[in-house]
């Protein structure tokens, strides 16, 4: 360790504004980058997710439709 | 392919002296921009003369950025784009002539106008002959870069601000080198060197960009 | 080569070389940033001229350093994905870019941080600060202009180019220290047969190096997972991980 105490770790030889602004904000930037990722791809598969369920919905509607058409023209 | 080149090349001419309130605009514009650099920064003529040669060029890159759009605008929409991909010709022959066309429609008349530019920024001979020959050698590099980036651009409905947000960080070796010459020429130093890495880019952006242009019409046309 | 890098094309088996990969970056890379910096900011001896303000340097050059290798490294995936037509090579380029801007901003920032208490200011226009400076535009063109498009296919070709075109940009950000001389100090660790810093200052600066590149290729992996899920939506696999990764609470 280069420095006597805590408290001298945390001054920086005067230079307190300058290291821990430096070190503060890559750390925050570093955390964004990765945080947001992360959302995204949970984001990315809920919405797949909904999208697929969609279509299927769609493609059963589609089915019933036509079974319904095939009845009617059979019925009349 | 010679038939379909010389073609083109006249047809360009041709609507680009049709147009000409169109090819007059970006000029009046630069002119315009260089007005309002003396009534903002006030007209002593040392300082015109330390700014001259970066307005100058500032100028020249804005003016040029809002006539780049024309270059493959107009074929993009009307389809001509697509019958010259399908002509079976070189794409990347066809995006050269264009790029030519628009070079001698759109900065040959800047380099022209620039002795009036000199002369209002007041500029000594020797810079002004320093300047002129980083117009020549530098404008051809505009359009060349550019025009990757309008074929990027050029099926985006506002591809407009983007065209400069892409290009204004790759003019800026060319700003530096350009209007460095024109300093060193202000202080009778040589400037060959800033003049040859100039030409080194343009022989870089001769050799490798109309492919690259070819390249992102194709992207853009998918 | 080519039989075994092939399949990892199709962008099923990319993914799960990327799930694969993901850990092997991203806890090890943390490790390293972690023991890097505390090193450095704790343990490293003092600099005799700069003070304790040097300490700066354990982030500011791994992240300048690093902020134009992932460039570079972007334009090489551009190049494989427009030589080869390789569709995962331009969300590998994609997937880049984000955080290669996040780290020219992080360099940008020290620099400022660290320009302040050593010459007076926060900015000078210095060489290599503004060809950092200039370095984010480049990746924020690229990033808008693949924001621009609907199709990401076309996108991501529209993307490359770009970011081959602005490659051109960085051996000249490169070697502007020695074109345009001015007030930044020289580079510190590409000399190795000389170094101009002391190797207890070194170690702790070569894992922070070594902990930020595996924090960037972590962050590279985890958005090219998100690029590869953005282009499959429809596929039936990326259903299942889907229901897998979400449990099936509200199954369809």
């Amino acid at each position: 360790m280069q420095f006597d105490s805590l408290q001298a770790f945390f001054a920086m030889g005067g230079y307190a504004l300058y290291v821990w602004l430096s070190f503060g904000v890559s750390l925050l930037a570093l955390v964004w980058v990765v945080a947001d990722s992360a959302s995204a791809h949970k984001k990315l598969l809920r919405n797949a997710r909904e999208e697929q369920a969609r279509q299927s919905r769609i493609a059963a509607a589609r089915k019933a439709q036509t079974v319904q058409s095939e009845s009617e023209q059979t019925g009349s | 392919m010679n038939t379909l080149i010389n073609g083109i090349f006249k047809r360009d001419m041709a609507l680009a002296f049709r147009q000409r309130s169109e090819l007059a605009q970006p000029l009046m514009f630069l002119l315009m921009v260089i007005t309002l650099f003396p009534l903002g920064i006030g007209p002593g003529p040392v300082t015109l003369q330390k700014i001259g040669p970066g307005v100058i060029w500032i100028a020249a890159i804005l003016s040029s950025l809002l006539a780049m759009e024309r270059l493959f605008r107009d074929d993009f929409w009307d389809g001509s784009l697509e019958q010259y991909m399908l002509s079976g010709q070189s794409v990347a022959a066809i995006a050269a002539i264009k790029v030519l066309v628009h070079w001698l429609v759109s900065f040959l008349p800047l380099v022209l106008f620039s002795p009036l530019l000199a002369l209002f920024l007041n500029l000594t001979v020797d810079m002004y002959v320093a300047l002129m020959l980083t117009l020549v050698l530098g404008t051809p590099l505009l359009s060349l870069v550019g025009a990757i980036a309008v074929g990027l651009t050029v099926g985006l409905q506002r591809g407009g601000v983007l065209l400069a947000l892409l290009l204004i960080p790759v003019f800026i070796p060319l700003l530096i080198f350009a209007t460095s010459a024109v300093d060193s020429a202000a202080l009778q130093l040589p400037y060959r060197a800033q003049l040859a890495i100039i030409g080194a880019m343009l022989m870089l952006a001769m050799a490798t960009a109309p492919f690259a242009i070819a390249y992102a019409l194709k992207v853009s046309q998918n | 080569m080519w039989k075994w890098l092939h399949p990892y094309a199709k962008p099923e088996r990319a993914y799960q070389l990327c799930v694969t990969l993901q850990p092997y970056f991203l806890w090890p890379g943390i490790l390293c940033l972690l023991v890097g910096s505390l090193w450095g900011l704790a343990f490293a001896p003092q600099d005799y001229q700069q003070g304790d303000s040097f300490r700066i340097i354990y982030i500011h050059v791994p992240s300048a350093i690093l902020s134009m290798s992932t460039y570079v490294a972007m334009a090489v995936a551009a190049l494989v994905g427009i030589v080869w037509q390789w569709r995962t090579a331009f969300m590998a380029m994609i997937a880049m870019a984000p955080v290669g801007a996040v780290i020219t901003f992080i360099a940008l920032f020290t620099g400022a941080a660290w320009g302040k208490p050593m010459w007076g200011t926060w900015w000078v226009w210095d060489a290599r600060l503004t060809s950092e400076l200039i370095l984010l535009f480049l990746y924020l063109g690229v990033i808008a202009l693949y924001g621009a498009f609907e199709d990401k296919q076309q996108a991501g070709k529209a993307a490359g180019v770009m970011a081959l075109v602005g490659v051109v940009n960085v051996p000249i950000i490169h070697y502007s220290v020695e074109w345009w001389n001015t007030l930044h100090q020289g580079a510190t660790i590409s000399k190795f047969d000389k170094p101009s810093i002391a190797p207890e200052m070194l170690w702790p600066l070569l894992i922070a190096l070594l902990g930020l590149a595996l924090f960037i290729a972590a962050v590279t992996v985890m958005r090219m997972k998100n690029e590869i899920i953005r282009r499959e939506y429809h596929r039936p696999w990326v259903k299942d991980l889907a229901a897998r990764a979400l449990g099936d609470d509200h199954a369809v």
